[in-house]
């Protein structure tokens, strides 16, 4: 089959050797610096906040949100990741998570309104967002690093491409649903594009928008681990230490802190999807 | 006085090439032809009305017959293809963005038949969004929603969200929220369809009542014609995106225009068109103030009847005298008036005969209309079965 002899190897590396990092890497360290200093910074905050008070501070919120039994494993599942002193490995993941989801909200939110109000955008977003959900992670792993050097910032960027199509996809499917009827209403009412967007589709949407979110705080979480390998700080950093030394107890304990910190983060979040909705 | 809505040859065609179904409307091609040989769609062909100020006017329609596209035009949530829509003399369809959503602001309400409730907003917010999208104040913006509330009876219901509310609340919402932006004219489209019939004819009662007290101007759709027939002052029938007949209901029933009309008209419940003063008859009357039990026995007999209805000098309506009672009160020496029996069933001209049915079948005295305590005839239970069985010009004429 090669008809061709197609040199897209060679080319790649000739294109990010040869022209991206001279042109543009003042630009990506500038840019990698700011990200540093959010992730530092909100590892910083969650580290600063005395493990109690964290611990009681969830499990207020998981009561209010979601009920007394995710209070009660909140609870229980931040008393263990203290007993196994993980604290700061587990505060590490969390800050790559909140920083790549907001990041993947700041971005895909906007993205998917764009897709959800205009088809020609839809057409080229659907693709890109394709593209995005199915190479394999560890092939934008290395750019990362390369644009990025090792550390929390390449898995920030990692984990936005992993993690956030969904919030794309269910911000257009969120506004998409909106019933006829009731759009027709608000135009027929007088509002503008934006009032429509602003106080029918969007506020109509936020139940599914929440479902999304969930979806990439998940999809973040799983990511934080694997971006271990190129040098992010946290749990998944004390999993990979462990299959490298084969030690099946710190495997296990880094695995069941990444466990708590995914059932209270997803509980937490259909929680909020459910009560807006 | 100008007209509040006018239509001229408004047409819509759907499909890529519209300006090419304008052609093959004008050469007088129909709907069907142009959809086989063209993939076009005519929703509204060449259809021209117009609606004066305090009119309610009904435009009936089969599923397929464009009423939905037509009024759809008149506020443009559908870009009309050919034709103008005139609201107060200004054409719509000519209008920039920012004056057609001021016109929508301001003169044109609408009421959807799925009720087009916002889910995530509680029924005063809903019936107050026109006016905050018109950046009103927000304590006016709630007063005034609150008055359109009071108005279609939702007081209390302020706080409750749409899902939370029956069908019939739900549309009385939907109407509260067109009322709220006091706009001149309402534009409904089938907005009782989805009711069930009870609740159904109570809001048609509750609009009738509504529009006079407002003086609304009503643009109505339905696909119902006994509704048409009971709400409309005038009433447009529609076929294949063409009107057929613009008449009153009288009009349309006696002399429906062509033969689609007339296959529709046959079925019409009568007892629900016909009111009490199409079928009342002018009665024999006693004048309580100079005739005596004397006079009443004697024009019992002249008109062979066992009983004779008295009123006043000014037509007020005083009671029902039997021939025993005007025989007793001559020989007793009793005033008449003390006699009289006033527990006859009355209603009003404009009541339907459906209503009357009932009281009809129970009463021993014919009903006796009224309008302000005035005497303006009776019907009998005879003259309602024959005007239900023959029809109106029949009862008037025998």
């Amino acid at each position: 089959m090669n008809y061709l002899n197609f040199p897209l190897e060679q080319w790649t590396n000739l294109f990010v050797d040869g022209w991206l990092l001279p042109t543009l890497g003042s630009t990506f360290d500038s840019f990698s610096n700011l990200m540093q200093g959010v992730v530092d910074g909100v590892t910083g905050i969650l580290l600063f906040i005395p493990p109690e008070l964290f611990a009681i501070l969830i499990a207020i919120v998981a009561w209010k949100v979601a009920g007394r039994g995710l209070a009660l494993f909140a609870l229980l599942g931040f008393f263990y990741i203290g007993a196994v002193n993980i604290w700061p490995e587990a505060m590490q993941t969390l800050s790559v998570v909140i920083v790549s989801t907001l990041f993947s909200l700041i971005i895909g939110v906007p993205v998917g309104i764009l897709g959800a109000l205009n088809s020609k955008a839809e057409a080229v977003i659907k693709p890109i967002l394709d593209f995005m959900q199915t190479l394999p992670s560890f092939v934008y792993l290395i750019p990362a690093v390369l644009l990025f050097g090792l550390g929390g910032v390449p898995a920030v960027i990692a984990t936005f491409i992993f993690a956030a199509p969904p919030a794309v996809r269910m911000t257009i499917l969120g506004i998409h649903q909106v019933p006829k009827d009731v759009m027709e209403a608000s135009r027929a009412f007088g509002s503008t594009a934006k009032q429509l967007l602003f106080k029918v589709q969007l506020p109509m949407a936020v139940p599914t928008i929440m479902a999304g979110i969930n979806q990439t705080i998940m999809l973040a979480l799983s990511m934080a681990v694997i971006a271990s390998m190129i040098g992010a700080p946290g749990l998944g950093a004390t999993v990979l230490s462990a299959i490298s030394r084969v030690n099946v107890g710190l495997g296990l304990v880094g695995g069941l802190g990444i466990v708590v910190l995914a059932i209270v983060l997803d509980r937490l979040t259909q929680g909020l999807g459910q009560a807006k909705a | 006085m100008t007209n509040k809505i006018e239509v001229n040859n408004l047409t819509k065609v759907f499909g890529s090439r519209p300006l090419e179904g304008i052609e093959r409307l004008k050469q007088g091609q129909s709907k069907d032809e142009i959809l086989k040989d063209t993939g076009l769609t005519v929703g509204v062909n060449q259809s021209s009305f117009h609606v004066e100020p305090g009119e309610f006017f009904v435009i009936m329609g089969l599923s397929g017959s464009g009423k939905s596209t037509l009024i759809r035009l008149v506020n443009r949530l559908i870009e009309p293809t050919a034709g103008e829509v005139l609201i107060d003399g200004e054409d719509i369809t000519k209008m920039k963005k920012e004056r057609l959503i001021d016109t929508r602001r301001k003169k044109l309400g609408m009421v959807f038949q799925n009720f087009g409730l916002f889910p995530h907003r509680t029924v005063l917010h809903n019936v107050a969004y026109g006016l905050e999208i018109q950046n009103m104040e927000k304590t006016q913006r709630q007063t005034q929603a609150q008055k359109a509330i009071e108005d279609v009876g939702l007081k209390g219901y302020e706080k409750s969200y749409p899902r939370e509310l029956s069908g019939g609340m739900q549309q009385r919402v939907g109407l509260a929220r067109a009322l709220a932006n006091d706009t001149d004219i309402l534009l409904m489209d089938e907005a009782f369809s989805a009711l069930d019939p009870l609740i159904r004819k109570e809001m048609q009662d509750e609009l009738l009542h509504l529009q006079k007290k407002l003086g609304k101007t009503v643009l109505f759709i339905t696909h119902d014609l006994d509704e048409a027939l009971k709400l409309g002052d005038r009433v447009a029938i529609m076929k294949d995106g063409h009107i057929v007949q613009i008449g009153t209901s009288e009009e349309i029933l006696e002399n429906p225009a062509n033969e689609y009309v007339s296959n529709f008209v046959q079925d019409v419940d009568r007892s629900k068109i016909l009111e009490a003063s199409q079928v009342m008859k002018k009665p024999e009357v006693l004048s309580a103030y100079k005739d005596g039990p004397r006079m009443a026995i004697r024009k019992m007999e002249e008109v062979g009847a066992s009983s004779i209805f008295v009123t006043d000098k000014d037509k007020t309506f005083r009671g029902l005298l039997t021939i025993d009672d005007a025989i007793r009160a001559y020989n007793e020496d009793i005033p008449m008036v003390d006699v009289l029996i006033d527990a006859v069933p009355t209603t009003s001209p404009d009541t339907p005969l459906n209503d009357l049915l009932g009281v009809a079948a129970e009463a021993k005295y014919p009903i006796v209309v009224l309008e302000d305590e005035k005497l303006k005839g009776i019907i009998s239970r005879v003259s309602i079965l024959s005007a239900l069985v023959l029809g109106k010009d029949e009862v008037v004429a025998s």
